[in-house]
């Protein structure tokens, strides 16, 4: 299942490409990457997405705490 | 701009001001007040973020390191030093975002396709509403100047269409009743009114904004490369950084002061934002360049196998060929040549074969259908029927040694139907596919653009393959191939190729899927209005013209040099501040003009990118 998300407020390109390598490291996750010019995150995930997407949020949140991820 | 970047142009000027000021004679504490509420006003923010972060776990973040540079810096009374750092590192910030800020509206204005609303049809009156609340079926009509939203077939009206945000082609495209409209035209002329055939997810514009749109999620070698590379980076440039505040003044060289001042000079440059945004910006302008031009790349990975291209191989029919037929050859025996075409004309009169259409649109007269009767097709082979009361035949050589009719004269090396008339030969009508206009420039461009091998794959025979292989110069030609065939040769043709070069396969998306998706870099021509073309290629030309390829080669190459500009400038300019400051003979200015200088530049570089589809 692969699916794409807005990304609002990424500031900068180091943090996109730490948040890429966070979620990548998320059991359940096959793939991911962060556009910081596309300011959108693309997961491929084996199972359902809702369950990793806390996980995801909460990565993310870690990372940098301004942006957020539209639904 | 946004108003976040109008804030932090803000700030930067005001502080940039106090900066300034503080270099006036005036007494050195007002001069020091002057510097540290400059440095509060750039600073305050980033010295917030580094503790949150840190509170988080999140240690080697530039905020942290910028912090930690200046206290630092401050700590040493190098307080205009301390000041700069920060200044400057938010100059730099603001200008990455402003440029990519930047390319990303030039690239949706490019793309500024998008339908705001359709006048759909409902209950005898006409109502606006978003595309997307539009069905399939429903009708909806098209004023002149306003974009078509969805895909459909015109039921009322005529009108002219310019299709230049799809396909790039200037000419306007007249239509009428009956033909297939796209979203994304624009109505230049009269009224239209349009079956509706697709949703609006499904209808050409919104697969083409998707497309472009996510084609910066699929990136390229080089931009990993550099990710990987800023990860070790940042903290190997830190740990450094440490020791060298550390090791040497305990062995006792020079003082604790000097070293530390090297220390903050690698803090300085130790931030590898401009790498970062660089190179992404860089493919990012160059998937923009490359969907002026009418070709769009479903990602920076595709661009760079395209600048590494060894091998062409193209399909024959509607690729290098405009895929339609037309007469060639009329040959009669023992009849007049317009009797022989009206002949072929009435007994294809039912077939919607593209030799019958050319035998048709050849003959062009309005069929009297009582003159022929008993149309009956054998597969495979041909038609027989009944015309002006004399038994015809019309197909292939299969279907003339049915019959029993030998042929006069050698003609093997024709697309031909013949015709039996009363257990007679009477004569062929011969039919060929044009070349496309722009095919023989294309394929001399790709020789010249150093492209080793262009091949060409088809089913059609032998000898008209050889002939368009000729015309093109083409390096090798393969006929009478199945369509498994065709991917069996496309795989030996890959494993010929060199290593680290690519092989692209060109063709017109509707039974090539296999062979798209098995090459390096899978090109769909006439992608519009295919949607099987825009799902298996890698890069879809909406226009027919092969001559596109050679342009998607040119700017795939001019976008991988700006990129690899970037990163040896980068690169080479930090290792050497790294080095010159370890010695001691770079200052913080120098560390400050570096990071920030490189950003500069590099990203002015990167957004040349965009501009590479100007011939």
């Amino acid at each position: 299942m692969k699916k794409s998300y807005q990304i609002e407020d990424l500031d900068c390109a180091n943090c996109a490409a730490k948040i890429e390598d966070a979620i990548r490291k998320i059991s359940g996750v096959k793939d991911a990457s962060v556009s910081f010019i596309g300011q959108k995150l693309t997961v491929e995930t084996d199972s359902d997405l809702t369950e990793i997407m806390s996980e995801i949020k909460k990565v993310v949140n870690k990372i940098e705490p301004d942006c957020t991820i539209v639904m | 701009m946004n108003k976040k970047l109008k804030k932090s142009l803000l700030l930067i000027i005001a502080a940039g001001l106090l900066f300034a000021l503080s270099w006036l004679p005036i007494p050195q504490n007002l001069q020091i007040g002057l510097l540290l509420v400059s440095y509060f006003i750039v600073g305050w923010e980033i010295i917030l973020k580094a503790l949150r972060n840190i509170i988080r776990g999140q240690v080697f973040d530039e905020n942290f390191l910028m912090s930690l540079a200046t206290f630092g810096a401050w700590y040493l009374g190098e307080y205009a030093e301390a000041v700069a750092v920060m200044l400057f590192f938010q100059v730099g910030e603001f200008f990455q975002k402003y440029a990519v800020n930047r390319s990303r509206q030039s690239i949706s204005a490019l793309m500024n396709i998008r339908p705001d609303y359709a006048n759909v049809l409902r209950h005898n009156k006409i109502i606006k509403v978003s595309p997307e609340d539009v069905k399939v079926g429903e009708i909806i009509v098209v004023k002149a100047g306003e974009r078509v939203p969805l895909d459909g077939l015109i039921t009322k009206g005529d009108s002219s269409l310019d299709t230049a945000a799809l396909t790039g082609e200037s000419l306007p495209r007249d239509v009428t009743k009956g033909d297939e409209v796209l979203s994304g035209c624009i109505n230049l002329s009269g009224v239209i009114e349009v079956k509706t055939t697709k949703e609006y997810g499904m209808s050409t514009i919104a697969k083409i904004l998707d497309l472009v749109e996510n084609a910066s999620s699929q990136k390229a070698e080089l931009e990993n490369f550099i990710t990987r590379f800023a990860k070790w980076y940042t903290p190997i440039v830190v740990f450094l950084a440490l020791f060298i505040a550390i090791i040497p003044p305990m062995l006792g060289f020079d003082t604790f002061r000097e070293w530390s001042y090297r220390a903050i000079t690698f803090l300085v440059i130790s931030c590898p934002c401009a790498l970062v945004i660089s190179i992404p910006l860089s493919f990012f302008g160059g998937i923009g360049a490359a969907s002026k031009c009418g070709v769009l790349v479903k990602g920076g990975n595709y661009l760079e196998a395209l600048s590494k291209v060894h091998t062409a191989v193209f399909d024959k029919t509607g690729t290098l060929t405009k895929g339609k037929f037309v007469i060639s050859e009329i040959r009669p025996q023992g009849i007049s040549k317009e009797k022989l075409l009206e002949t072929a004309a009435y007994i294809e009169s039912m077939s919607s074969h593209p030799i019958a259409l050319a035998i048709k649109a050849a003959w062009n007269q309005k069929f009297d259908l009582s003159r022929i009767d008993k149309i009956e097709e054998i597969s495979g082979k041909g038609i027989t029927a009944e015309f002006d009361g004399k038994k015809v035949a019309a197909g292939n050589i299969k279907m003339l040694q049915d019959f029993g009719v030998s042929l006069p004269q050698k003609v093997a090396n024709k697309t031909a139907v013949y015709i039996v008339i009363d257990g007679k030969y009477s004569g062929f009508v011969a039919v060929e596919d044009e070349l496309k206009n722009d095919a023989p420039a294309a394929i001399s461009s790709l020789k010249q653009q150093g492209i080793t091998q262009t091949v060409m794959l088809t089913g059609d025979n032998k000898h008209i393959a050889a002939k368009i292989g000729k015309i093109l110069r083409l390096d090798k030609v393969f006929a009478e191939l199945l369509p498994a065939d065709k991917l069996a040769k496309l795989e030996q043709l890959m494993k010929q190729k060199p290593t680290g070069s690519t092989l692209v396969f060109v063709g017109d998306g509707i039974n090539d899927a296999p062979s798209l998706a098995r090459s390096d870099i899978g090109i769909a021509m006439g992608g519009i209005g295919s949607d099987a073309a825009i799902e298996a290629a890698d890069v879809v030309i909406m226009t027919d013209e092969p001559y596109k390829i050679v342009d998607a080669i040119r700017i795939a190459r001019g976008t991988v040099l700006i990129a690899r500009e970037n990163v040896i400038f980068a690169i080479g300019v930090k290792f050497l501040v790294l080095g010159l400051g370890a010695c001691g003979l770079a200052s913080i200015w120098a560390a400050v003009f570096a990071d920030v200088g490189v950003s500069v530049i590099a990203i002015l570089n990167a957004v040349r990118a965009l501009r590479l589809y100007k011939k």
